[in-house]
């Protein structure tokens, strides 16, 4: 279950409707993480660009193997700009017992953010700027040079 | 041909080659001189699988896609 919106994340309507989904599949655990924009660096927010061809690919990929220990795993992002204080970013993982989801959130966000094809952008002065230096390499670059 | 695209912050134009394998891809964006810094940093995947070697070969249709790194949430 991967949810992308073309606007700042709604927290509350997004966590309410995961729990709705999920209040009786019979999980004993449901742990969220709510990735917010923080103000550094004079930014005004930030920007996303998003492949969702590959980003599906590895999403199901992870629900495969979340899948293989009862649990489930949801993600929303967005894409374009999300100002300060807004979310850009939630995944929760539901399992039926707690030490799975602690685990695989941890996981799986860590993962996320070296694998998941999401280019992020800092809003400043007018500017759309590539964070580069936020940025990490996806394993295996560089065949081309 | 083959449909080579440049993802997110990459700013070129997406190509259309006669090329039959990713190493005939490599000589020519190597000489690209804008291509120079992102060759080294970004992944390749080939109709939407990323790949891990450049002994790849390549067919009529396909689409090649450059990821730079990345940085979501």
């Amino acid at each position: 279950m991967l949810y992308i919106y073309d606007r700042p994340l709604d927290v509350p309507t997004i966590l309410g409707d995961w729990y709705a989904q999920e209040a009786t599949s019979n999980y004993g655990a449901y742990i969220p993480f709510v990735g917010t924009v923080r103000s550094e660096d004079n930014i005004d927010g930030l920007s996303f660009d998003i492949y969702e061809p590959i980003l599906e690919k590895w999403f199901n990929d992870w629900q495969d193997k979340a899948k293989a220990k009862g649990a489930v795993i949801k993600m929303a992002h967005s894409r374009g700009d999300v100002m300060l204080h807004e979310s850009s970013y939630i995944a929760a993982v539901f399992s039926p017992k707690r030490r799975v989801a602690l685990e695989f959130i941890d996981e799986f966000v860590e993962d996320f953010k070296a694998s998941a094809p999401i280019w992020k952008y800092d809003l400043r002065d007018g500017k759309r700027i590539y964070a580069k230096d936020r940025s990490t390499a996806i394993k295996g670059s560089g065949i081309l040079s | 041909m083959v449909r080579v695209e440049f993802l997110g912050p990459i700013q070129k134009k997406p190509l259309e080659l006669d090329i039959n394998n990713l190493n005939e891809l490599a000589k020519i964006l190597q000489d690209d001189g804008e291509m120079q810094e992102w060759l080294k940093n970004s992944a390749v995947a080939v109709n939407d699988t990323l790949v891990s070697s450049r002994d790849f070969a390549l067919n009529d249709g396909d689409r090649v896609a450059l990821l730079p790194p990345v940085c979501g949430g």
